[in-house]
C-alpha cells in the first residue's frame, strides 16, 4: 500500500521550559505527531491520534513530561 | 557559489524518488528504532535500527566487521551496490550508518539530502510494505580507522593541541547546564566538555528544510571557529551519532583530509576518573 503524507506542518513551541518542535501530517485517515528538543533536535515522542489536535496534544504531553525530568545545573 | 567537495555523496529526493527502485540501487532508513519506518517509508526502502542494528549490543562498540558483513549481506547489498541511506532528524542516525559504511570499505554511500523530513513534507509517496530482499555474500574492507578517534588520540590532541576539536552538542550541554539532551536519559557523571573544543552544535550545518546549508555557508560556519582544513578534526558529541553528521558535513562536503568522528564522546570523557573538563565558552577561536 502506498500514501502520501498530506497537511504536513511544523511549528515551535515551549514545554516544560524547553523549546519544542512538533511536527503532524496526515497519513489516509490517521494523523501522526512527533515532538522533538529543538536544541539539539532529538526525537521525544512519535504518536498517532484521530485529529491533528489530539496527536499533537498527546505528544506534547508525553514531551512536557520527559522534559520535566531534565536537570539544570547552575554554570 | 562554490560546490561541495564531493557532491556524488549526496543525492536529493527527486533522484531517490527515480532510482528507488533500480538493482544496483539499496534505499535504507536508518532512525534510533524503525518506528518511523513502520508509518511509511520511501517506496522499496529497508529499515535499519541504530540502537540494535548498527551497534554491538554488548560491550559498547561499533559492529565488527563480521557483524557489518552480516548486515549488508542480509539487506541485500554488494560492494557495487550504490548505497542511499536517510532518516529522521535531518538525518542524525542515518549520519552515522554512513560512517560505519566508510570505516568498512563501501565504495559507494551517500546521504539522501533533506532526509525523511524533506520527503514527507515534499508529499512524496510513502509506503508500508517491506520488499522482498534477495541475500547476499557480502565482504567488507577492514576497518579504516583513520576515520575513528579513540581516547589515546583524543588526549593526545588536547594535551599537545595537535587538532581542532569540535564539541556538536547543544550550547547547554557544552557549558554543563544539562548532561544530556532535554528529555533524554543522564549518561554521564559530569558536564562540559573536553579542554579547548569548540562547540558548533551539528544542526547549525542544516538549513530549515533538513538539506545541508551551501559549501560557502558551512565553510563560513566552521572557518568561524578555525576549522578550514588545515589541520586535523576530531567531532565529538555525546555518543557519537551527531558528531557522524559534522563528519560527513567535514568530509566530504567541506572535504578536509583528516576528519575523525570520537565515537567514545562525552559519554566516555564526561565518565573519566581525571580526565580535565571545561565549562567555559572560548573567548577566542584563534587556537583552535
Amino acid at each position: 500500500m502506498t500514501m502520501h503524507a498530506e497537511e504536513f506542518q511544523e511549528r515551535q513551541v515551549e514545554v516544560a521550559g524547553w523549546p519544542v518542535n512538533v511536527t503532524s501530517y496526515r497519513l489516509g485517515a490517521e494523523w501522526h505527531s512527533k515532538a522533538d528538543n529543538v536544541s539539539p533536535g532529538a526525537n521525544l515522542v512519535r504518536v498517532t491520534g484521530a485529529t491533528r489536535d489530539e496527536a499533537e496534544g498527546k505528544a506534547l504531553r508525553r514531551a512536557g513530561e520527559l522534559l520535566a525530568r531534565t536537570r539544570r545545573r547552575p554554570a | 557559489m562554490s560546490e561541495y567537495a564531493r557532491p556524488e555523496t549526496l543525492v536529493s529526493t527527486a533522484w531517490v524518488a527515480q532510482h528507488a527502485a533500480d538493482p544496483d540501487v539499496r534505499i535504507v532508513e536508518v532512525d534510533v528504532d524503525t518506528k518511523a519506518y513502520d508509518e511509511g517509508h520511501v517506496p522499496g526502502a529497508i529499515a535499519w535500527a541504530w540502537n540494535t542494528q548498527l551497534c554491538d549490543t554488548l560491550r559498547r562498540d561499533i559492529l565488527s566487521q563480521e557483524r557489518f558483513e552480516e548486515l549488508m549481506s542480509a539487506s541485500g547489498i554488494t560492494p557495487e551496490t550504490t548505497l542511499v541511506i536517510y532518516g529522521d532528524n535531518n538525518n542524525w542516525f542515518a549520519a552515522w550508518a554512513l560512517w560505519q559504511a566508510k570505516i568498512y570499505g563501501h565504495r559507494d554511500v551517500r546521504l539522501m539530502n533533506g532526509g525523511r523530513k524533506k520527503w514527507l513534507s515534499e508529499g512524496r509517496e510513502l509506503a508500508t510494505g517491506k520488499p522482498t530482499v534477495r541475500p547476499t555474500n557480502y565482504r567488507a574492507h577492514p576497518a579504516d580507522l583513520a576515520l575513528r578517534a579513540f581516547l589515546p588520540q583524543v588526549q593526545e590532541a588536547v594535551e599537545g593541541r595537535s587538532a581542532g576539536l569540535v564539541d556538536v552538542r547543544s550550547p547547554q550541554e557544552f557549558t554543563g547546564e544539562i548532561l544530556a539532551p532535554p528529555g533524554l536519559p543522564e549518561t554521564c557523571q559530569r558536564g562540559g566538555h573536553i579542554p579547548g573544543a569548540r562547540n558548533i552544535p551539528w544542526g547549525r550545518a542544516c538549513n530549515e528544510d533538513g538539506t545541508f546549508k551551501s559549501a560557502d555557508e558551512l565553510r563560513q560556519l566552521y572557518g568561524a571557529e578555525g576549522l578550514d582544513g588545515t589541520r586535523p578534526v576530531i567531532a565529538y558529541c555525546r555518543i557519537g551519532e551527531r558528531s557522524s553528521h559534522t563528519w560527513f558535513v567535514l568530509k566530504y562536503l567541506l572535504g578536509f583530509d583528516n576528519v575523525t568522528n570520537y565515537d567514545g564522546s562525552w559519554t566516555e570523557w564526561g565518565n573519566l576518573v581525571g580526565a580535565p573538563v571545561e565549562r567555559e565558552v572560548a573567548k577566542s577561536s584563534a587556537r583552535v
